[in-house]
């Protein structure tokens, strides 16, 4: 029997987003917030903002992500900080550049949590429905298809898909279609887009097993425990005062590679099977101990799911071995002798886009209104894909309404990093940021996120007037305490040098400012006090700050000098209408490459791999004469 | 349009009497005001000497003095130590009635390129950089004062290679230095791809790497900088050469052949063996191509205390030797000395040639097949065969087959800006070690040294740090 089903519109809205991964849920808010009558469609109403790998939020440069998701006006720092069960900061004995946050979120609680904040969003409509569709109709609005037969007609479609595209796990041998975690694939969607003319393609990532806790011997690991004060990723929490659970290391043994090496063969990913792209700084453990040969053991973490559930992830043993040989590998490992899985380790393979085919503000180049982010864009993480799904969301609304884009560059976000490395350069392997990609680190740091950023929120209309004002007087404190340590005159006294001799300091001979003394290697804004006198009472946050805009003074500068000469090329705008096969002299490849990504800028066209200074110089002298042809 | 300021010698590099240093941008004026001195009234000075470098540059009338545009002043240029370097004419063009329609400054100098050089070293160092091929002209049309079939013109020369041999013979020679850059870009890679593993993954148990380590790094390799720095200044290829040596037993015409090769006679020939007693080293340059030629004694098992210590040095300079040029005479058979020489340098480059051809061969080398094949046949007393010699040698040069123990010449001067820029960049790694600085602050300055050197080699360096940080170490869920 054929089953038929009559194709009816449901209804219509400003925007659909397809999908409700941690892409879809900015993007979804986002676009409601800012007045546009929002549809999200997702799968199943249980895996919205779901965390089907690890149970965390934050880290090296993804902690940054989020930070500057809270600035633009975004969720996911507000839902963590509700929903975290342990934080810490990482690289804290490093530089301030660098330290990054990162907490173990409850999954279950991060999710039901978000739920509840989309289903308390005004102009916002959370439907259940798988889409197979998408048709693009003379008006330029779009007609969303769903397996039900309801169709949706929007005026600009966000598509994010994370990994379910024609999701195919693998496990060992076997082999299956479907989307992460059991959940089902969506194998049609794949198909409508390629008929669309975007080009898709696979790549894989991988997940290690659930093992119970009970079956885990915690004495013979390493106890990695929170912050003992936990500063809160939302600019908006004051204070985060919860129990916090600890998390685990242990380490692999000889035994483990030995299991690992005799079935590689029964690996798919040594057999050939998967021939997709998987992250390299997210490899499985046959990866690693092949790679790797001469390393005797690998670190493992053991992170809790949730307060709620036995389940624990063992993080850095992802793996497509059948579930015949990960039964005895984990068994083999430092303190799970008695693991028992609860979900076994597993491959994922599914199809993204090329990201070259979208342009900065994540819309695609050939059609209009319709945008993409996160994982189907080839990225990797929560923190990445709710980056691009609040960007896309924006920017959606911008096109609808007329306005100018929100695009961020290289040097004012991490997210501006992200999305010029995806669109610009393109992506071999699931994208991951990393601090290492930011060119001017120094001035991204996750503490001025809000410096940054809350201005540009605020003039997009999603930073609310509670949060700017915030904002405001966070700033002016800082001003004012810069401005107050300046003026602050510190004489050679001898009361003063003895201070300074027993912080350890060198005697003052001349008097200078305390603003100028902090910059003393031996000297901090704490251990000054004795000087200070009549220092105000500040928060910790505006302390710190203080300290570091003061000691890294000259570092900072000359970052913002570096800033400036990037800033030149990326000001001079190439024309969306430019025809490069008129510009004489570009060689081929130049040509093929500048006409696939389009770039906005001279800066963005000079980051292209492939297209050469001189290619540049030959495309500066164009768009002269093009500009004073159009002058004429 | 454009912000920065571009210096370059413009005139052809030459024997002209006059060379013109001309700088084009906002900061042209500025630099201008900061090197040239205005000639005095109080004083005439036609040829500054070496002797009147420290010189009171108060007697010139620099302080109320102000550049008059389209006018030919006269006076001097100082370095940053107030030391004169040339006598020059210099004359400031204001914008847009110039060339490039930006402030333009031309130094009028004297001919030669040394003055020029330093002229312009003294202009890079007060902020602005070396032009681009044909950046004057280029910045002329994008400022609106050429037209498009002249801008064309540009495009050719930017992307264009003169195939002069000049040219040429430099690009091997860069093609060297920059194999010698990309090996201390690969060695700061090394160290970055270790901080930013540490960096971005904290988490990980890899070593973490260790201050002492990036302090003892950097020092090493600023005194590699300082190196080819400083060969910039020899007016030389190089400063040291391919050290090449002549081995042979005696007699067999070794200074004669060095002689040759070095145009004149420096050392004593005669007919007698074992008159070269001790090592004579010699500096020449062919065709491009530096060498550092050590002449020996003859190398022969002797009982003469005085030539054993003359063969002892021969045979140790063989071993730190880069090429081996082995004589023999082919007048004479292969004796025990030429079976002794050519086992002791069985793992040297060597490049076998057989003098005295134009007397009846005796030598027969069918015992060493390939020696017989290669050998090169000449006679330094008919002067036959000499320049296959030469040839061999350049071209075992060029295509790398030489490894050169010493240091290249830096004689392109936007090469040298930007090794001053790296090395400056070490400088501040080094600086911020002694400050107590973290390890990402560290960083940034070690990067940028990276960015200066893959702007010699002309490449981004980024993308391959990636690379490294993923294939050398091991991490990830």
């Amino acid at each position: 029997m054929e089953n038929i089903v009559r194709d009816f519109l449901a209804e219509s809205a400003d925007v659909v987003v397809i999908g409700a991964g941690h892409a879809g849920c900015e993007a979804s808010l986002a676009s409601a917030r800012l007045g546009m009558n929002t549809i999200v469609l997702t799968m199943s109403l249980d895996s919205i903002a779901m965390m089907p790998c690890n149970p965390n939020i934050g880290g090296t440069a993804k902690g940054h992500l989020v930070r500057e998701i809270d600035a633009l006006g975004g969720e996911m720092a507000l839902n963590i900080d509700k929903t975290m069960i342990q934080c810490k900061m990482l690289n804290s004995s490093k530089g301030p550049a660098v330290h990054s946050l990162r907490a173990q979120a409850d999954k279950r609680k991060y999710h039901t949590e978000m739920k509840r904040v989309l289903e308390g969003q005004e102009n916002l409509k959370i439907i259940q429905s798988e889409v197979i569709s998408l048709k693009v109709l003379e008006d330029g609005s779009f007609n969303v298809y769903t397996r039900l037969g309801a169709y949706y007609n929007a005026r600009a479609v966000i598509v994010t898909t994370g990994t379910y595209l024609k999701g195919r796990i693998y496990i060992g041998e076997l082999n299956y279609s479907s989307g992460p975690d059991g959940l089902a694939p969506a194998n049609e969607l794949s198909h409508s887009l390629m008929d669309l003319g975007i080009q898709l393609r696979k790549f894989k990532t991988g997940t290690p097993a659930r093992i119970h806790s009970d079956s885990i011997n915690y004495d013979k690991m390493e106890v990695q425990s929170g912050d003992e004060e936990i500063i809160p990723f939302s600019f908006m929490t004051d204070k985060i005062d919860i129990n916090q659970i600890n998390c685990y290391i242990t380490y692999t043994t000889e035994e483990t590679h030995n299991i690992i090496r005799r079935n590689l063969d029964r690996s798919p990913l040594y057999e050939g099977v998967i021939k997709s792209i998987g992250p390299r700084y997210c490899p499985s453990i046959e990866d690693k101990v092949v790679k790797f040969s001469d390393k005797e053991r690998h670190q493992l973490f053991i992170e809790p799911e949730g307060l709620d559930t036995k389940e624990r992830y063992i993080q850095g043993m992802s793996s497509s071995l059948p579930y015949e040989v990960q039964i005895p590998m984990y068994k083999s490992m430092i303190g799970l002798e008695n693991a028992q899985i609860m979900r076994p380790a597993y491959a994922i393979e599914y199809d993204c886009i090329d990201p070259t085919q979208l342009k900065l503000n994540l819309e695609l180049l050939s059609i209009k209104n319709l945008f993409f982010a996160g994982q189907v864009n080839g990225s990797s993480g929560y923190e990445e894909a709710a980056a691009q799904g609040l960007m896309a969301g924006i920017n959606a609304v911008m096109s609808l309404k007329g306005k100018a884009p929100l695009v961020l560059d290289r040097s004012e976000a991490y997210i501006g990093v992200l999305i010029d490395d995806l669109i610009t350069k393109g992506t071999n392997e699931p994208y991951r940021m990393m601090t290492s990609r930011a060119e001017y680190r120094l001035l991204l740091r996750q503490d001025n996120a809000d410096m940054r950023l809350t201005e540009k929120g605020y003039e997009t209309g999603l930073v609310t007037e509670e949060r700017y004002q915030r904002f405001i007087n966070k700033k002016q404190l800082i001003e004012n305490e810069i401005e107050r340590l300046k003026n602050k005159k510190i004489t050679p006294k001898a009361e003063v040098n003895e201070a300074l001799e027993r912080i350890g300091s060198v005697s003052l001979k001349m008097p200078a400012s305390l603003y100028e003394l902090l910059k003393r290697v031996e000297l901090n804004y704490e251990n000054t006090l004795c000087l200070d006198e009549g220092r105000p009472v500040l928060k910790k946050e505006i302390k710190d700050y203080v300290e570091t805009v003061i000691k890294y003074e000259g570092y900072i500068s000359k970052q913002i000098n570096q800033v400036e000469q990037f800033k030149k090329l990326e000001n001079r705008k190439i024309p969306g209408d430019i025809d490069y096969n008129k510009v004489g002299s570009l060689r081929l490849e130049a040509r093929q490459k500048l006409e696939k990504i389009r770039p906005d800028s001279i800066g963005q066209a000079s980051r292209i791999s492939g297209v050469s200074p001189a290619d540049i110089n030959v495309l500066m002298i164009y768009l002269m004469t093009y500009n004073n042809k159009k002058g004429e | 349009m454009f912000t920065d300021t571009i210096a370059a010698i413009a005139t052809f590099p030459g024997n002209a009497g006059v060379n013109i240093i001309r700088i084009s941008g906002d900061g042209a004026l500025k630099i201008a005001e900061k090197i040239f001195i205005k000639k005095g009234k109080n004083t005439s000075i036609d040829h500054p000497q070496e002797d009147q470098e420290d010189m009171d540059i108060n007697n010139y009338c620099g302080d109320d003095f102000s550049f008059k545009p389209r006018y030919l002043h006269y006076g001097y240029i100082v370095d940053k130590n107030h030391k004169i370097i040339d006598e020059v004419l210099i004359c400031y063009m204001k914008a847009p009635n110039t060339y490039t329609r930006e402030d333009v400054v031309e130094i009028n100098c004297h001919g030669g390129i040394i003055s020029a050089k330093k002229i312009l070293e003294t202009v890079l160092e007060h902020g602005c950089r070396t032009a681009e091929r044909g950046e004057f002209t280029k910045r002329a049309f994008l400022n609106g004062r050429i037209d498009l079939t002249q801008a064309e013109a540009v495009i050719d020369i930017i992307n264009s290679k003169t195939d002069s041999s000049h040219e040429i013979s430099m690009n091997h020679l860069e093609g060297r230095l920059s194999k010698q850059i990309n090996s201390i870009i690969e060695e700061i890679m090394d160290i970055l791809a270790n901080i930013e593993v540490n960096i971005d993954f904290p988490e990980y148990d890899e070593d973490e790497i260790t201050i002492g380590r990036v302090r003892d790094f950097s020092e090493n390799i600023v005194v590699q900088l300082d190196r080819l720095i400083s060969t910039a200044d020899t007016g030389k290829i190089f400063k040291e050469g391919i050290k090449t040596v002549i081995l042979g037993k005696p007699n067999v015409g070794k200074s004669s052949l060095m002689n040759f090769l070095l145009n004149e006679n420096r050392a004593i020939v005669t007919e007698v063996p074992g008159t070269t007693r001790d090592t004579i080293e010699e500096y020449v340059n062919i065709k491009g191509v530096p060498l550092r030629i050590v002449d020996t004694a003859g190398v022969r098992e002797t009982e003469d205390r005085i030539e054993k210590i003359g063969v002892e040095k021969a045979l140790q300079k063989a071993d730190e030797a880069d090429l081996v040029i082995m004589l023999f005479d082919s007048s004479r058979e292969l004796e025990y000395d030429d079976e002794k020489i050519l086992e002791y340098i069985k793992d040297k480059r060597v490049i076998y040639v057989n003098n005295k051809a134009d007397l009846e061969t005796k030598l027969n080398l069918s015992r060493y097949g390939n020696i017989e094949k290669e050998a090169i046949n000449i006679s330094v007393l008919e002067n036959h065969g000499l320049e296959d010699i030469i040839d061999k040698i350049s071209s075992m040069f060029f295509e790398g087959s030489i490894n050169v123990s010493d240091d290249l010449i830096i004689n392109n001067v936007r090469h040298k800006d930007l090794l001053i820029k790296a090395k400056g960049s070490l400088e501040d790694v080094l600086y911020s070690i002694k400050n107590n600085m973290t390890i990402d602050f560290i960083e940034i300055d070690l990067k940028q040294a990276m960015e200066y050197l893959g702007l010699i080699v002309g490449k981004s360096v980024s993308d391959d740090l990636m690379d490294k940080i993923f294939n050398e170490f091991c991490i990830g869920k």
